[in-house]
């Protein structure tokens, strides 16, 4: 990405952001929340377009393409939503093997072992026969992920895939993201805030702050820098450049005040 | 109100209606696509006609009734009693079946439609789709929008079977009209050209009706709220607009 920026409304998000994935790595994108975190993986995914900037992915300009060479574009891509985003009415099986039988004609008994193996991948094999409803979160998740790999993707976008999980999801998430990496040469994009989590698995970091990438590197070098707003959010003080109060008007003159609230 | 305040209205609903028309347009490409999936064009005409057939029926009965009785006292009050079996097959034909089926089916099947659509969208169902490359429109819009549009029909003509059957039931065993008077005086009086009238009014309600819950389901607010507003907006949208477009529909075919 580069100098791109982005508003929502007449609310800025970005100001000429610059940002380089590198390909076969794991780029973990940090930030404080409501940074525009998961609006830059909308600018990635070419769910939105940017105001200004390019925004380059597999080598192509996205905002000099058509519709049907996004969604040819976004075949090569997965993604693993906060929520899982499963289909509620169908059981697992047929959430991971919708993307195969939109896009391909296989014979049923190769998308059965497609299928399974990729379920295998994630340990749940076992619920393939279960509805979305009766999964918990990170069984959700996991579901959710073995769909974004059944077409073989060359990169993974994960948006906040630790949010709201137990320790042990939350390593066997981990773990996961990091086989997928590893072993399938997946280039990986991981959106959190979860700053410890991310920094065991990162290969590269970008911090995101007040629209633009405040620094970058490997998580050692985020936590080494003396920017006092890397330090805080690396560290989660309240105190620093980023204020733990939104602003308001004087506390004792509103609490003492007559104004209306 | 104001003139300026007059003026946001009218630009708003000339908006809403550009997007609609724009939304028709773009749900229309993909319907091709659609009926080359039968299975899931088949579930939808289940769910939308299927589903309300009991409610259909049972209405339908009950207004054939209610259309016997009273049409039996008023006839009767120019003696011709005869004459229930035409009174009844042309109000249900040309306009009571048609018309009451298009409220029921908005109530029924345009809510279902406009929840589960916005609740996909709220569930971040439809993105999800996006990003696997699967267009929406086509995958969950149009099937939903041609199984309305093909469930319509056929439920507007269970309900004027039924409804006759009622009008019978009222007028022939209970107030004794004749058995075979009312049978061919209705033969003898309904005409193809009256049939088709709700034929027409049914396909046309079953495209507005579809179309403004399958478009309010697909651009809700992704709340709670937002879905919630827009299952109320879809009833009070296509009730409106079946009664309108029936008077339009009915001055055409005088």
């Amino acid at each position: 990405m580069r100098d791109v920026s982005y508003a929502f409304g007449d609310r800025p998000i970005f100001n000429g952001l610059d940002l380089r994935v590198r390909r076969g790595r794991i780029t973990a994108i940090m930030g404080p929340s409501g940074t525009g975190k998961t609006t830059l993986l909308r600018l990635i995914t070419a769910q939105i377009t940017a105001d200004s900037g390019q925004v380059v992915v597999f080598g192509r300009d996205l905002a000099t393409l058509g519709r049907a060479e996004i969604y040819a574009l976004r075949r090569r891509m997965g993604m693993l939503f906060q929520n899982g985003a499963l289909l509620t009415d169908m059981d697992v099986f047929e959430n991971v093997a919708f993307p195969v039988r939109e896009h391909s004609d296989l014979p049923e008994p190769l998308i059965r072992k497609l299928v399974l193996t990729k379920l295998q991948a994630v340990g749940l094999r076992g619920a393939a026969g279960l509805m979305p409803a009766e999964l918990s979160g990170g069984m959700a998740r996991r579901v959710a992920l073995a769909r974004a790999i059944v077409m073989d993707p060359e990169m993974l976008i994960y948006d906040e895939p630790f949010v709201g999980l137990d320790p042990i999801s939350l390593g066997v998430i981990l773990r996961l993201i990091k086989h997928m990496n590893n072993a399938l040469g997946i280039t990986s994009i991981v959106v959190s805030h979860d700053v410890q989590e991310l920094s065991t698995i990162a290969d590269d970091s970008y911090l995101l702050s007040g629209g633009r990438i405040a620094a970058s590197g490997t998580p050692a070098q985020l936590r080494a820098s003396d920017s006092a707003a890397v330090r805080q959010f690396m560290s989660g003080g309240a105190e620093g450049p980023v204020a733990f109060h939104y602003p308001a008007p004087d506390y004792a003159a509103q609490l003492f005040g007559v104004e209306e609230r | 109100m104001s003139a300026g305040a007059g003026n946001a209205y009218l630009l708003e609903g000339v908006r809403r209606l550009g997007s609609v028309a724009l939304f028709l347009v773009r749900l229309l490409m993909q319907c091709g696509p659609a009926l080359g999936r039968p299975a899931l064009l088949l579930h939808q005409i289940y769910n939308a006609g299927a589903r309300s057939l009991i409610i259909i029926m049972l209405s339908g009965l009950f207004v054939g009734m209610v259309l016997g009785l009273q049409g039996y006292d008023l006839l009767q009050r120019f003696g011709s009693e005869e004459a229930l079996g035409t009174a009844a097959a042309l109000g249900l034909l040309r306009e009571l079946a048609p018309v009451i089926t298009a409220l029921l089916f908005a109530g029924r099947a345009g809510t279902a439609l406009t929840s589960e659509i916005g609740l996909m969208r709220a569930t971040d169902q439809l993105t999800a789709m996006e990003i696997m490359a699967v267009d929406p429109l086509r995958y969950v819009a149009a099937p939903r929008f041609l199984g309305g549009v093909i469930a319509m029909p056929l439920l507007t003509a269970i309900f004027s079977v039924v409804g006759l059957y009622g009008a019978q039931l009222i007028g022939v065993q209970l107030m004794g009209v004749d058995k075979g008077v009312f049978w061919s005086q209705t033969q003898g009086s309904v005409d193809l050209h009256d049939v088709n009238e709700g034929i027409v009014k049914s396909v046309v309600f079953g495209i507005a009706c579809s179309l403004i819950a399958v478009y309010e389901g697909y651009n809700a607010e992704p709340t709670a709220e937002g879905v919630g507003l827009a299952t109320t907006r879809t009833v009070v949208a296509s009730s409106v607009m079946t009664l309108l477009l029936d008077y339009v529909l009915t001055a055409e075919f005088l």
